[in-house]
């Protein structure tokens, strides 16, 4: 399980490889934090949680890490803690995390292109362009 | 791709056939000499401007302009015309950042005398413009006012006192795009939208004072009010967290949209629906509502930037005032009249990092314009020279109408960051004369000057293919950055 950035000449990409899907998902958020400088502070934990659907597993992971990028614009929070479920064409997160302290540059949306995740041996792995 | 694949059709126009892909509807047309192509070759950006090329309902040509680079979906840098009503809309092919665009205001303020007050003024212009991210902007609306904004954009904002009848006659489409309907608008966007209003944002947007340095057509620099040695005012940004999640929305539920209509599209980033289906009608009203945000957030950061220029400069001179020279957006769908392949159309103009670029006599330019040509400002990267164009007859038969729109990026953020040090970019900036106040270090970074194509070689090659003229080269003395 891990992640790396992909060179990317406007925006970030970042490689993403997890055994299983959730823990795919949980990963796309680390990377989408780590790429964006994004320091949790030390204050009380907070939780959200939501559910969707979609056509595909490609279109829940854009809507998941698109939640994340809506709390952290719009009620300055980071979350590193998923209870996460994927089934078919349905999402459902439970998460916690806390104020953020500090952030090197904010991603504007998750894009779709070139999205496939794709499994292979180890488990699942995927290429996300974020917009920056 | 390889330069072999591509038709030279003169020193600064190339052409990509369509036998090059079978899926390709149009061909491609870049303007860029080779040198430039050189450059553009190493990324990806010529893929997505094929991947474009296989939109429905696409006519003439997909146009890619030297400042072109690798996006998501549609190339920065990338123009692209669709039948209307039977062709589609994309909203991956305008952007996230809705009616992202460039405002510039000129003074009659002479640098020399003004030298000593322009830390002060980059301080103030810092204090009553809020940049950074996710920043509150100027005010705070409720959600009526909101769809106000959205409805109406700079005309909300004359009607408040935040502007003139003269902003507002020169700014593209005055302002105020048709059509805008806030019921096409989630919640969730408004509810980005609604405290962000009068804020410039993050990552390359800014605020920049810049003195007229040199100035190549004297009689359009001129009619704008550009005097050569006086102070002028970049504001650069877009639709904020409003216009993002307007994106994310109808990307998201475009996905849908391609398999009702049965559209195969190279890349996800790319769905589109038909403007006159349900679904298109709806994204063409939410993009419009975005795009007045964008128009009257411009219009508040001026108002507040004048503000800061009247603190500064009115206890010393009557002339402090700063008058618009134009507003235009770089990422934005319109419905215009073209003359395509012999035939004149109605179509969907989708432009991506690229700027309308009307000529003479176009229809929608104020009257003064009507002679010269609609002004095409291109912001430099960080740093570097900035410019001011117009629009000519020949933009207008050869390229939609449009020009290009910066500098556009040569090198990667990652290696950006990993290349240049914020802290030193601002003291070597500083020792160059140019006032710097930034919210981010590793931010600044990512913008150097050196991540950037040299935009005087851009220019050159816009001015040289005859789609844009040189009137004013701008040389920059403060940035205001997020």
């Amino acid at each position: 399980m891990g992640f790396e950035e992909i060179s990317h000449t406007a925006d970030w990409s970042a490689r993403i490889w997890a055994p299983d899907l959730p823990s795919l998902f949980k990963e796309a958020a680390r990377a989408m934090n780590a790429l964006s400088g994004t320091v949790a502070g030390n204050g009380p934990r907070v939780s959200r949680a939501f559910e969707t659907e979609g056509p595909d597993q490609e279109s829940l992971l854009v809507a998941f890490l698109s939640e994340l990028v809506y709390y952290q614009e719009q009620e300055n929070l980071t979350f590193d803690d998923f209870d996460l479920r994927v089934a078919g064409q349905w999402l459902k997160v439970a998460m916690e995390g806390a104020q953020i302290e500090s952030v090197d540059k904010a991603i504007k949306a998750v894009t779709y292109h070139n999205l496939k995740i794709q499994r292979n041996a180890e488990g699942f792995e995927t290429t996300i362009v974020f917009d920056v | 791709m390889n330069i072999d694949n591509l038709i030279q059709i003169s020193e600064t126009e190339w052409e990509i056939p369509t036998y090059i892909r079978s899926d390709m509807r149009v061909p491609v047309k870049l303007f860029a000499t080779r040198e430039l192509l050189e450059q553009i070759i190493n990324d990806k950006s010529l893929e997505q401007a094929i991947n474009a090329a296989t939109l429905p309902g696409l006519v003439g040509h997909v146009i890619v302009m030297p400042d072109m680079h690798q996006g998501y979906g549609f190339p920065i840098g990338g123009v692209a015309a669709t039948e209307y009503p039977h062709g589609v809309i994309s909203p991956g092919a305008i952007g996230y950042d809705i009616n992202c665009g460039v405002r510039l205001l000129a003074s009659s303020i002479d640098f020399e005398s003004a030298r000593n007050d322009l830390d002060g003024l980059a301080t103030l212009l810092n204090k009553y413009c809020p940049s950074g991210v996710g920043k509150q902007g100027a005010l705070k609306l409720n959600m009526k006012e909101l769809d106000q904004v959205l409805r109406d954009g700079s005309r909300w904002a004359l009607k408040n006192g935040y502007a003139t009848e003269a902003d507002l006659a020169r700014t593209e489409e005055s302002g105020s795009l048709e059509g805008a309907d806030p019921d096409k608008v989630s919640e969730r966007a408004k509810t980005r939208g609604r405290e962000q209003i009068g804020s410039v944002g993050a990552g390359n947007h800014f605020i920049e004072v810049d003195v007229v340095d040199q100035i190549f057509n004297e009689e359009a620099a001129s009619v704008m009010g550009l005097y050569q040695g006086c102070l002028v005012l970049q504001i650069h940004c877009g639709s904020r967290g409003l216009g993002h999640q307007v994106c994310t929305d109808y990307v998201q539920s475009f996905q849908n949209a391609v398999r009702k209509y049965g559209i195969d599209l190279p890349d996800r980033e790319l769905v589109c629906a038909p403007m006159d289906s349900p679904e298109g009608k709806a994204y063409m009203a939410a993009m419009r509502a975005a795009a007045n945000f964008a128009f009257a957030n411009r219009q508040l950061l001026a108002h507040s930037a004048r503000r800061a220029f009247e603190e500064t400069f009115a206890p010393k001179t009557r002339n402090w005032h700063l008058h618009q020279v134009y507003d235009i957006a770089h990422n934005m769908g319109k419905l215009e009249t073209h003359e395509i392949e012999g035939k004149e159309m109605t179509v969907c103009v989708h432009r991506k990092g690229a700027t309308r670029a009307f000529g003479p006599g176009s229809p929608g330019l104020p009257a003064e314009y009507q002679k010269i040509g609609q002004p095409v400002i291109i912001p430099g990267s960080m740093g570097t020279a900035s410019w001011v164009l117009v629009g000519t007859q020949d933009s207008m038969r050869r390229s939609l109408g449009s020009s290009c729109h910066g500098a556009g990026r040569v090198m990667s953020r990652s290696k950006a960051k990993k290349e240049v040090q914020g802290d030193s970019l601002r003291r070597e900036l500083e020792m160059r004369g140019i006032r710097v106040r930034a919210g981010s270090l590793p931010g600044l970074a990512e913008e150097a000057p050196s991540a950037y194509k040299d935009v005087d070689m851009v220019v050159e090659t816009v001015s040289d293919a005859g789609i844009a003229k040189k009137v004013a080269r701008l040389k920059p003395v403060a940035v205001i950055k997020g």
